[in-house]
């Protein structure tokens, strides 16, 4: 129980921060990894181009959010299913 | 901390498939090992790679405005080794940069040595360094570090790669480390608290089988249910 009273307490922290940042200010919260694009125009000077494009984008934002919530419900239904499995066997009866 | 694709010139995207890939060959060859051997662990092995799937789909707004995700290596790293935390890893990687537009094909390399190699080499030693104090607390030092780990080596392979025109690399680590590596922080301990909590359930669930992956000690195993009935 102490585990998970823990986290839950963490979580509240993080949201608290997070409420508190969005106060303090205008912020976009894009993705880290495009502000780091950023970065590299600045250093460059705009002089580097990318010399491959990604196979594949997905079309819109709605796509790229399917993808991502596949990601994790494949991730969340493994998880759950060998914990579940586990506590059957260690449980014992049928 | 994915690095986009193309965003790497030449050669670095070469010299990080170069190191990424033998760890990663060596970590095939451990996971097959593995399921010719100890068949029962690898329902925990997809466990410890379901877990970097969940952790690395999310993207969790920071203090600093921007967002950014978890790793969730650092199950995978304490359970099995940083070699077949690196096979989990570039599974991960692949789909999104297939499937995502995230990362990228030439820039697999790179990330995978951030993610699945230097993050979970971090979260190893220092849980191998730490278990001996307090099981929960080395896999939530071991998992946040791992974060972070990786988040700074990003930062180094963008500064070596962008060097500034004058200040160089060191100039350059530091505005990189300032998009990636600050914006990890909290992060990093909401996923140590996240790992600590998973590995609690795992503990209770499959005791035997960390004993047997040397994961925790008899020592600490008597310890614990000493400590929790």
């Amino acid at each position: 129980m102490k585990g998970e009273l823990i986290a839950l307490a963490s979580i509240l922290i993080f949201f608290l921060a997070f409420l508190w940042t969005s106060q303090s200010g205008l912020h976009e919260w894009e993705g880290a990894d495009s502000k780091a694009e950023g970065v590299i125009e600045e250093l460059t000077g705009g002089s580097y181009t990318p010399w491959l494009k990604p196979l594949w984008e997905p079309p819109s934002g709605e796509i790229e959010s399917l993808f991502f919530s596949l990601q994790a419900a494949i991730g969340g239904l493994v998880i759950g299913y060998f914990l579940g499995y586990y506590r059957r066997k260690t449980e014992g009866g049928n | 901390m994915h690095i986009m694709e193309g965003f790497l010139p030449h050669p670095w995207w070469e010299i990080w498939f170069a190191a990424s890939l033998p760890f990663v060959a060596y970590g095939v060859s451990r996971i097959g090992r593995m399921a010719r051997e100890q068949r029962e662990t690898l329902p925990l092995l997809a466990v410890a790679g379901a877990f970097i799937f969940v952790l690395s789909s999310l993207k969790l707004p920071s203090v600093t405005g921007s967002c950014s995700h978890p790793t969730g290596t650092g199950i995978g790293a304490i359970l099995f080794g940083p070699w077949i935390t690196s096979v989990l890893s570039t599974i991960v990687l692949l789909y999104q940069a297939l499937f995502l537009a995230h990362g990228g094909l030439s820039t697999l390399g790179a990330n995978v040595f951030s993610m699945g190699i230097a993050g979970p080499v971090v979260g190893y030693l220092v849980y191998r360094a730490t278990q001996r104090f307090n099981l929960y607390l080395a896999v939530f030092l071991a998992a946040a570090l791992a974060d972070l780990a990786t988040y700074v080596v990003t930062s180094l392979q963008l500064a070596l790669a962008f060097p500034a025109a004058d200040g160089g690399v060191l100039l350059s680590l530091k505005a990189f480390a300032a998009v990636f590596a600050i914006t990890q922080v909290p992060l990093a301990g909401i996923e140590g608290v996240i790992s600590a909590l998973m590995f609690k359930y795992i503990l209770q669930a499959r005791s035997e089988v960390l004993l047997r992956l040397n994961v925790i000690s008899k020592m600490d195993l008597a310890r614990l249910q000493g400590g929790m009935t």
